[in-house]
């Protein structure tokens, strides 16, 4: 028990001590180019060279927001038409067909926003050509679009009045080049020693100790989870995700991948700080960050390392903690610690079932992404925090007297609307869509019977499962309460469109608000200017965050994971 | 601030006109105006149908008919409650502007016609007619002197007993309706049409019809609409989410649970607080032409203030006596004395003050037969001619020099060191001669306002940079501003320096105030972000500032600068209290909602709180008294204290904040003891 809380503490200092120099490389990447990994210069003149690229064109922020918008409906053609044709294409020794159009939405959609809700198993949905050249690409591309539409908000942060916020094309192919191939490459090399498969034939015919014969999947596997953890994609190579032996077989690899999820969010916050040279910001945000995640992890280690106290009433012992669902070779503590990371994160890759969380931990996974502020995806979860900030800078600006105003910029009726918007989308997707569910659920059972009954558990948890599907797509998460019939026609498609919403409005309205600020009159700093660095501002934006994105949310709950953990 | 500031917030007959005006302004169209209200309305109408309903049908599944009465009462009088706040914000600016106004309605007006005077009533003179006026008239209307000058008892306006002059051409020819002619005759034009004077855009301003919406208040409508909305959302799909569970939820609950969520405390308090804001202004004897105005004031970074009158009191005073070596003092004395004895100056009767000081009688002093001369701006000097034939002068260093030179006397290095020394002390010298022989150097010095650098000190912690602004040369005026304590000085201003000034300031991305009077002092005060032109100042320096000082103060600034801020801090922790309140609002309610159906949440109830009629009675209960609680802060603001952002900020968080969680809790918890003896 000790080591494993051990293991749970070793990995959250990796995560913070190697985090900083990250996000120092990661300031230098976007700020100027004079990063260590400038040697691939070469490499990426190339691609703006074939792609017909000037790096150096300075983009407003409508043209960046075009950019990102054009080459985003390019890849959903590419992906949709990849993943229908499977079957004919090459590199597909099990022989898998291609997917239907409703679920080739869904995934398409799924990867393309980063978020990879998987409504297929990837051992018989995919074939070793869609996931190399469909899944990893998109993990791939998606993590570096939200690390750029980062980077214009950071450059948009740090001019004092511009009307352009760099440019788009450069910062993608930057992120891909200088920051997530680099940090694939090693994470990579390190799950090959430990066993992960990387190869391209098909299924492995194995003896059991049983006797029995067993065909085992494999393939290109240790090139798609490095990306997958780090651009918090989360899409896993085998159904089961990192609960998969193949995919995630030892502690270590089970660390390292843990690891992978959060260190490249953490990173961006201090990236910030070196990149507006404002550290003391970039601490106060991580401080408020890092204090939620804290706090969802200790609860949740402690909830699945004590188990259900029903199954401790059988005198059933429940040393090891509350194991079902969850893998031996990793335990509780490790399991609840990736479930409090995958949902912070946008990332949703699993290393157990969280259907089978206690009912509190499986509120903390859906109460975080719910929030999707604290670190959140590569990039994005910046841009999430952001929208908060401005409105917690409205308000406390009026507390000390003067009107508004965030890093000198005049916060005004423009900015507003688009922060209440933004900051109104996510529940509003994620309660919308539920309440339809629960609707249907309840009124014309006709419909769910044909569709195959959807829930695996009536009542409370049943309940917890659709919100929680929902919750998981308009975070762009990807990880499911697997106990959801959720490949049908429904589910696809509002998903899907769930999806679509909850990636693009919010990047949309965010890159608007930098750019607007950005545009506007510097204002100098004076005594009665509100600063946004210090403790008691990182409190209020807390606090507006927990008012505001957490409790619309408590009614949904109560009825949810609240009522089941009381029922226990 | 002075007479004109009522002691009580709600004087009686005020107080009743406000409940007319909240039944008045129930109507749907002027609740419009205020979306979170507006919204309150729908669904009190909402709750009066389900009364009915329940009335007459007798059915028992939405609750009892008078539990479902009570709901829809207590909806009704947050609706009340609300209109309230505003209609006494109203009510309570217009008595006061109407005070003002009073004096000056329906008084007798002699108008010119060709050469004919005509008496009329005030209130039918046009813009560009002439009138005249005598000792003891009632000036009826707001204008500019043609001809003549005369004393003025303003007052009425700005509670100065003082008389001041007021005369034609210059800076001084503007005349204020209301007060009251002391002296002599003047011929006045009207400036204005009637209707249209700052009182009556004041007025205007604060009654509801022409009353605009300023920046800030409509990018915190946003944000209110915005939390309304998410609470549309929160509660509309609580309907299915209960189907789902197989609760009932009753339309009651369903609008207790929705209006207690959505902001309606800040919702219905924010225009009585921007309207209070104005009115506070008014009480301040400043009138404001917009409600942006008072906000941007708020934001000030630099202040613009003249030395004179602002940062020395009027004029500099003689403050010591320096003889050169082999004059005896009390002599020297005597002999400025002698020259001074007639001189009207201010600077002349100060420096007979300082004789006087010194032990010297006035009345041992001979002045019979002498002559005074006068100072005039070729010779620089004034003095006297005695009847003796001595002839003492008293004037600018380097005119005394002059003369005596030319009389063939030598200029002493010992004056000259004088001169000096008191300039760069920042004071003036006067270099006095006799019979063409200089005698003496009497200093005079600017006297620094009491209690102006603890001001200036206030303004700093605001964050807000003072700049002085003077016709004396930079050495004088670089140690009256290091005196002051002001931050920045501009030396031999010429009105365009003023100008450069704030636009170099606002290049700078600053907001800058100014006050002035003159006429060409009009461009800067357009172009500053808050201008203040003193009442007394000429019709073109009030049209191109947007606020007017009827007590012609030039201080008066800081205090329109903490009236903005105070205004936005009481919007911003009305806000917060406001939002704060969800959290207990949520733990009362969403039990009381699934306790029958669903047992085991009976744990969130945290409160206790005895059923669930009772617990969402008293959310409603709470939530509409709250807003009559909070009137008089609305109405007086939270208190500015200059401690800087960070601190402010910690402060309002703890108390308005804190206080927003806590207060509710046991507010909710008392009212339900109550309601408890009946549900």
């Amino acid at each position: 028990m000790n080591t494993e809380l051990l293991g749970v503490i070793a990995q959250i200092v990796l995560l913070l001590v190697l985090s900083y120099p990250l996000g120092k490389h990661i300031a230098k990447v976007y700020k100027d180019g004079s990063d260590w990994m400038r040697f691939m210069a070469p490499v990426e003149k190339f691609m703006y060279k074939i792609c017909g690229i000037n790096p150096e064109e300075e983009m407003n922020w409508k043209v960046f927001l075009k950019s990102l918008l054009v080459i985003n409906i390019f890849w959903f053609f590419w992906g949709m038409i990849l993943l229908v044709l499977q079957g004919y294409l090459p590199l597909n020794p099990d022989g898998n067909a291609g997917q239907t159009p409703d679920q080739a939405f869904n995934t398409c959609i799924s990867f393309m926003v980063n978020c990879n809700l998987q409504h297929y198993s990837g051992e018989s949905g995919l074939t070793y050509f869609t996931q190399l050249f469909v899944i990893m690409l998109f993990q791939f591309i998606t993590a570096a679009t939200g690390m750029a539409a980062m980077a214009g908000v950071m450059k948009a942060m740090a001019a004092k009045t511009t009307q352009t916020i760099g440019n788009f094309w450069k910062y993608l192919v930057i992120s891909c080049t200088r920051i997530l191939f680099p940090m694939s490459l090693i994470v990579g090399l390190i799950l090959i020693l430990q066993g992960v498969p990387m190869g391209f034939d098909g299924k492995m015919k194995v003896a059991t100790l049983e006797g029995a014969e067993q065909l085992v999947s494999q393939g290109p596997t240790a090139a798609i989870v490095p990306i997958k953890q780090l651009g918090t994609n989360g899409g896993g190579y085998f159904g089961v995700n990192s609960s998969h032996p193949l995919e995630n077989p030892t502690y270590l690899t089970n660390m390292l991948e843990c690891w992978s999820i959060l260190i490249i969010p953490m990173a961006m916050i201090f990236a910030l700080g070196f990149y507006l040279k404002r550290k003391k910001l970039a601490y106060s945000i991580f401080g408020v960050m890092l204090f939620a995640y804290l706090a969802g992890v200790c609860l949740n280690v402690y909830q699945e390392m004590n188990g259900n106290p029903k199954i401790s009433e059988m005198t059933i012992d429940q040393r090891c903690g509350s194991m079902e669902g969850k893998e031996t070779r990793i335990g509780a503590a490790a399991t609840a610690l990736w479930s409090v990371t995958t949902t912070v994160t946008s990332n949703g890759s699993v290393n157990g079932m969280h259907d089978s969380l206690t009912p509190l931990s499986g509120m903390v996974a859906m109460l975080n992404m719910q929030i999707n502020t604290w670190f959140g995806g590569v990039g994005v979860g910046f841009l999430n925090y952001y929208t908060f900030l401005i409105i917690a800078v409205f308000i406390s600006g009026l507390m000390v007297g003067r009107t508004p105003e965030f890093l000198g910029k005049k916060i005004e009726a423009r900015e507003m609307k688009i922060a209440t918007i933004v900051a109104l989308a996510h529940p509003f997707v994620i309660l919308f869509f539920t309440a339809l569910s629960s609707y249907i659920y309840a009124h014309h059972p006709g419909i769910v019977e044909a569709e195959g009954g959807w829930l695996n558990n009536p009542g409370y948890h049943g309940f917890s499962e659709m919100l929680y599907e929902y919750t998981s797509s308009s975070a762009n998460n990807g990880s499911g309460f697997e106990g959801l019939g959720d490949n049908t026609w429904f589910w696809n498609f509002t998903c899907g469109l769930a999806l679509i919403i909850s990636r693009y409005l919010p990047i949309i309205g965010q890159v608007a608000i930098a750019g607007l600020l950005a545009q506007k009159k510097f204002i100098p700093e004076s005594a009665g200017t509100l600063k946004t660095d210090t403790g008691t501002f990182a409190v209020m934006t807390f606090c507006v965050i927990v008012i505001v994105a957490a409790l619309s949310f408590f009614p949904a709950l109560s009825l949810g994971p609240i009522a089941e953990y009381f029922s226990l | 601030m002075k007479s004109n500031k009522s002691a009580s917030l709600f004087p009686k007959e005020l107080v009743i006109e406000s409940l007319k005006q909240s039944f008045v302004k129930l109507n749907p169209r002027t609740m419009f105006r205020n979306p979170i209200m507006f919204i309150v309305e729908i669904v009190t109408f909402v709750m009066f149908i389900v009364t009915i309903w329940a009335a007459a049908t007798g059915a028992q599944d939405q609750g009892s008919f008078g539990y479902n009465l009570l709901v829809f009462l207590v909806l009704f009088v947050t609706l009340l409650f609300a209109n309230f706040a505003e209609a006494i914000a109203e009510a309570r600016g217009k008595a006061q502007a109407d005070s003002l106004r009073k004096t000056r309605e329906e008084t007798p007006a002699r108008l010119l016609i060709g050469s004919d005077i005509k008496v009329v009533s005030s209130s039918r003179l046009k813009k560009g007619d002439i009138f005249v006026c005598e000792a003891g008239d009632t000036i009826p209307i707001d204008g500019e002197i043609l001809e003549g000058l005369a004393s003025i008892d303003e007052s009425a306006i700005t509670g100065e007993s003082a008389p001041v002059i007021r005369e034609a051409g210059g800076d001084k020819s503007s005349v204020t309706g209301g007060t009251k002619v002391l002296s002599d005759q003047i011929k006045v034009v009207v400036t204005t049409q009637p209707g249209e004077s700052f009182l009556d855009k004041m007025i205007a301003l604060v009654e509801g019809a022409s009353r605009k919406k300023t920046p800030n208040e409509i990018a915190l409508t946003i944000l209110l609409a915005g939390f309304t909305l998410v609470f549309v959302i929160v509660c509309a799909t609580l309907k299915p989410f209960a189907d789902y569970s197989g609760t009932a939820i009753t339309v009651a609950a369903f609008i207790s649970l929705f209006v207690c969520l959505i902001p309606t405390t800040i919702g219905g308090l924010l225009s009585a607080i921007g309207i209070a804001g104005m009115d506070r202004a008014l009480r301040a004897n400043v009138i404001t032409k917009s409600g942006k105005a008072v906000e941007t004031a708020g934001d000030i970074d630099t202040l613009l203030l003249d030395k004179t009158g602002t940062i020395t009191i009027g004029n500099r005073k003689a403050t010591q006596f320096y003889p050169v070596s082999g004059i005896d003092k009390l002599s020297f004395v005597r002999a400025c004395l002698m020259a001074s004895l007639s001189d009207e100056t201010p600077e002349g009767k100060s420096i007979v003050e300082l004789g006087r000081e010194k032990g010297i009688r006035i009345r041992d002093l001979s002045t019979s037969g002498s002559r005074m001369i006068k100072f005039t701006a070729e010779t620089k000097c004034s003095g006297v001619d005695l009847k003796d034939g001595t002839r003492i002068r008293k004037g600018a260093f380097d005119a005394i020099r002059k003369m005596s030179e030319a009389a063939g006397n030598q200029y002493p290095e010992e004056v000259a060191d004088l001169v000096r020394n008191i300039t760069s002390n920042g004071g003036t010298p006067l270099v006095v001669s006799q019979d063409n022989f200089i005698i003496g150097v009497i200093e005079l010095q600017d006297i620094i306002k009491p209690g102006i650098q603890e001001r200036f000190e206030r303004l700093r912690k605001m964050g807000v940079k003072t700049v002085m602004v003077t016709g004396d040369n930079p050495l004088t005026a670089k140690y009256i501003a290091e005196k002051a304590g002001v931050d920045d000085y501009i030396a031999e201003a010429k009105p365009e320096d003023k100008m450069n000034y704030i636009k170099k300031e606002q290049d700078a991305g600053k907001l800058v105030a100014m006050m002035g009077d003159g006429t060409n002092d009009a461009p800067a005060l357009a172009q500053a972000n808050v201008g203040v032109a003193m009442n007394s100042g000429t019709q073109a320096a009030k049209e191109a500032g947007n606020m007017v000082d009827l007590d012609n103060d030039p201080t008066k600034l800081i205090e329109i600068v903490e009236i903005g801020k105070q205004l936005l801090m009481t919007r911003g922790t009305l806000t917060t209290f406001s939002i704060a309140n969800d959290v207990a609002k949520y733990f009362a309610i969403i039990p009381a909602l699934f306790m029958a159906s669903i047992p085991a949440l009976g744990a969130l109830n945290i409160m206790h709180l005895h059923s669930p009629e009772s617990a969402i009675l008293s959310a409603v209960i709470f939530n509409a008294i709250i807003i009559p609680v909070l009137i008089p802060l609305a109405l007086r603001g939270v208190a500015y204290k200059p401690i800087g952002a960070s601190a402010l900020l910690r402060r309002n968080l703890l108390i308005y904040g804190g206080s927003g969680v806590l207060v509710p809790f046991v507010g909710i918890k008392l009212i339900d003891m109550v309601v408890s003896l009946f549900f």
